[in-house]
């Protein structure tokens, strides 16, 4: 299937897609500020400093897996068969 | 009075009772197409005709079956929509009595969104929970018992909550029992009770436990249905009644992030998707609870992606575990190979979840945000957006990954038995795939459905797409930095349904070990104290009643005996004696009258 064949093809130059993802990435920051400068869209101030849903984004999502992990190995997580007691 | 109105309900329970006469094969699967079809006819007939029908007069209430209104429509249509796909997609499963339980449940469910008052709605509402349960039984697990015992328990218990409510409104109010808007301005406990009993079935914290434990082990064919219907039936229902409830809007957002937070730690993909519907709805709740017209299209627009998106991850995830027997991503990964279609199908509901641009959940999560943010309740907007990174950091990264890329942890057996699902599978995957963009890409398909038509809102602007990009583009990339996290571990997470599974246990352990202890203790104290005593106060008893008692009685007796002894003595038996006897006695009386 085509589908399969593009993977591998994606998988075994791997390192040549995580450069164009990062370009990306810069791109989509970069256009993102310039967007919010400009637009009377954004419901607060701190909505139009340089990159701050892109901060946002990242932090949100180091901010999540972070806590749940540490709640979870505070004594959330348990054994599967936990309750078969 | 009684309106000449078919409810689409009527259609699927009909149907539901003449299904177990279907065995054949080449019988029953047109009829399990032509059923559900039939009934999203009607739905679209119904909703034609905006108005009140099916009004019964039962023992002098005035039952209303049939309110068709801007809010019934769209909820109508997207619920009988789904059951179109949902019965494709089980159109494999023999078991004609697990898709009977499916088409009353979506009967139900459309009898809650078409009625008009506390008691149909009451009725339609409990044959959702009676009949749903069967759809956890029917997975025949050692575990499936218990589980939809302990489902069918709560929504019970839910249930009791919404009746006692709408009977103290009955009495308060002076007889009102119709099912419209509730004064949440000035709540009362009826208001509390009706909203209990509402949140619980859209599994708002502290009341959702039991969502993640039904449908992560519901039947393959029965989480499709199930993680449609009853939350969003719910959702209808606070809607309905609940709209602009302040309280309401914290327990949204706490919800959309306790789903996030639960689904990181998760290790069976259908469990981390049952947390991601909690997390969902808690958008759905927010917009209840801030109850604007833009916030109530919010409402309802998402409510109608989300049974589509989900829907679709359910039949994805579903189709892994119906090809290979597994769900938890420990025992799976690298499958991409083997079920390339699957994945694209799951991808889109993952992309869509999300609120990709072009994708369902960008025209419908966007709305209550936005709703938010116009009410100037920036804590819940940040929050909310905040949540929609988790949303696609599992539904759109961790699903996707970890069963079709990541790590291969299959066993041999397991890789052997993986391909793409059978056809009437891809099929309702590709159906569902095909809204999930169709709504994403064509705003009119589902915004010229929505209850409040003047209270305009357009997704697609340069702000909210820059917006929408930069997060999700960098929380996909503190998936892939912090992969290593996020590694799944075949642990389960404990929750608060901990308080009633364990707490079954403590009572039992109170009742064995202090109950039962003390029982034995006074048992044995009584042994030694308590019936010497009695047994010595018995035997004195004994021994007066036996020569006091008697003694008296039997003393009398005997006296009564002698005298009859004596007198006996003086009858011979033979009638002339005793005239003899009585006529001397006669005699000398007379004699002693005259003569003294």
């Amino acid at each position: 299937m085509i589908l399969v064949q593009l993977i591998d093809y994606l998988r075994e130059r791997l390192k040549y897609v995580n450069r164009i993802c990062y370009v990306i990435l810069a791109g989509i920051a970069v256009w993102g500020s310039r967007v919010a400068y400009t637009s009377h869209h954004a419901h607060t101030a701190m909505e139009k400093w340089p990159f701050f849903w892109s901060v946002f984004g990242f932090l949100a999502c180091v901010i999540i897996i972070v806590f749940s992990k540490w709640y979870g190995h505070s004594g959330v997580m348990t054994r599967e068969d936990y309750y078969d007691d | 009075m009684i309106d000449f109105w078919m409810h689409p309900s009527a259609i699927l329970i009909v149907g539901a009772l003449l299904l177990p006469f279907m065995q054949n094969p080449v019988v029953r699967r047109p009829f399990l197409l032509i059923v559900p079809a039939l009934t999203f006819l009607q739905v679209i007939i119904v909703n034609s005709a905006p108005g009140t029908y099916g009004v019964v007069n039962w023992m002098d209430w005035y039952l209303t079956f049939g309110r068709v209104d801007n809010l019934s429509i769209i909820f109508g249509f997207i619920m009988s929509l789904m059951c179109c796909i949902g019965t494709i997609y089980g159109l494999h499963v023999k078991n004609p009595y697990e898709h009977m339980a499916a088409w009353i449940y979506v009967a139900g469910s459309l009898g809650a969104i078409y009625c008009g008052d506390y008691l149909v709605l009451f009725l339609f509402w409990e044959l959702m929970a009676f009949s749903s349960v069967f759809l956890i039984w029917f997975r025949k697990r050692q575990q499936s018992q218990k589980i939809g015992y302990r489902y069918l328990l709560v929504h019970t218990a839910g249930g009791l909550f919404l009746l006692a409510g709408f009977v103290l409104r009955y009495y308060a109010t002076g007889g009102d029992y119709s099912f419209g808007q509730l004064d949440v301005d000035h709540p009362t406990l009826y208001t509390y009770l009706i909203g209990i009993g509402l949140i619980l079935n859209a599994a708002v914290p502290p009341f959702h436990s039991w969502l993640p434990d039904a449908y992560g082990e519901a039947t393959v064919t029965g989480s499709v249905f199930m993680c449609a219907f009853t939350t969003k039936t719910a959702i209808y229902a606070m809607a309905r009644s609940l709209a602009g409830f302040d309280i309401l809007i914290p327990m949204g957002v706490i919800m959309a992030l306790y789903g996030v937070v639960y689904a990181v730690l998760e290790n069976d993909s259908r469990r981390l998707l049952a947390w991601h519907i909690i997390s969902q709805v808690g958008y759905m709740v927010t917009g209840v609870g801030i109850g604007t017209a833009l916030a109530i299209n919010g409402t309802a627009a998402h409510a109608f992606a989300h049974i589509l998106y989900k829907g679709l991850l359910f039949m994805g995830t579903g189709s892994v575990l119906y090809m290979t027997g597994k769900s938890k991503f420990t025992e799976l990964g690298g499958l991409y190979k083997k079920m390339p279609w699957t994945f694209v199908f799951t991808m889109i509901g993952g992309l869509s979840i999300s609120a990709w641009p072009l994708f369902s959940g960008f025209v419908s999560k966007s709305m209550i945000v936005a709703a938010a943010f116009q009410d100037h309740i920036l804590w819940a907007a940040f929050l909310l957006t905040l949540a929609s990174a988790g949303t696609f950091l599992h539904t759109g990264l961790k699903v996707p990954y970890y069963i079709w890329f990541g790590k291969n942890n299959c066993s041999e057996e397991t890789w052997e038995k993986a391909q793409d699902p059978p056809l009437n599978m891809m099929v309702a995957m590709g159906i569902a795939s095909f809204l999930c963009l169709l709504i994403g890409v064509y705003l009119p398909f589902m915004y010229d459905m929505l209850p409040y038509q003047w209270a305009e809102y357009q997704p697609y602007t340069a702000y909210h797409l820059a917006e929408t990009l930069q997060i999700l583009c960098f929380t996909a990339l503190g998936f892939f930095l912090m992969l290593s996290k996020l590694t799944p571990e075949a642990k389960i997470s404990i929750d608060l349904d901990w308080f009633y599974r364990k707490g079954g246990g403590l009572f039992m352990w109170v009742d064995r070990v202090v109950f039962q202890t003390v029982d034995n203790w006074v048992g044995r104290v009584w042994d030694k104290l308590g019936i010497l005593p009695l047994m010595t106060v018995s035997r004195f008893w004994s021994w007066f009643d036996w020569h006091g008692i008697d003694g008296v009685v039997d003393g009398v007796a005997r006296g009564v005996r002698g005298i009859g002894g004596q007198v006996r003595r003086l009858q011979f038996g033979q009638i002339q004696y005793n005239i003899y006897f009585a006529a001397t006695v006669v005699v000398v009386a007379i004699i002693a009258y005259v003569f003294a």
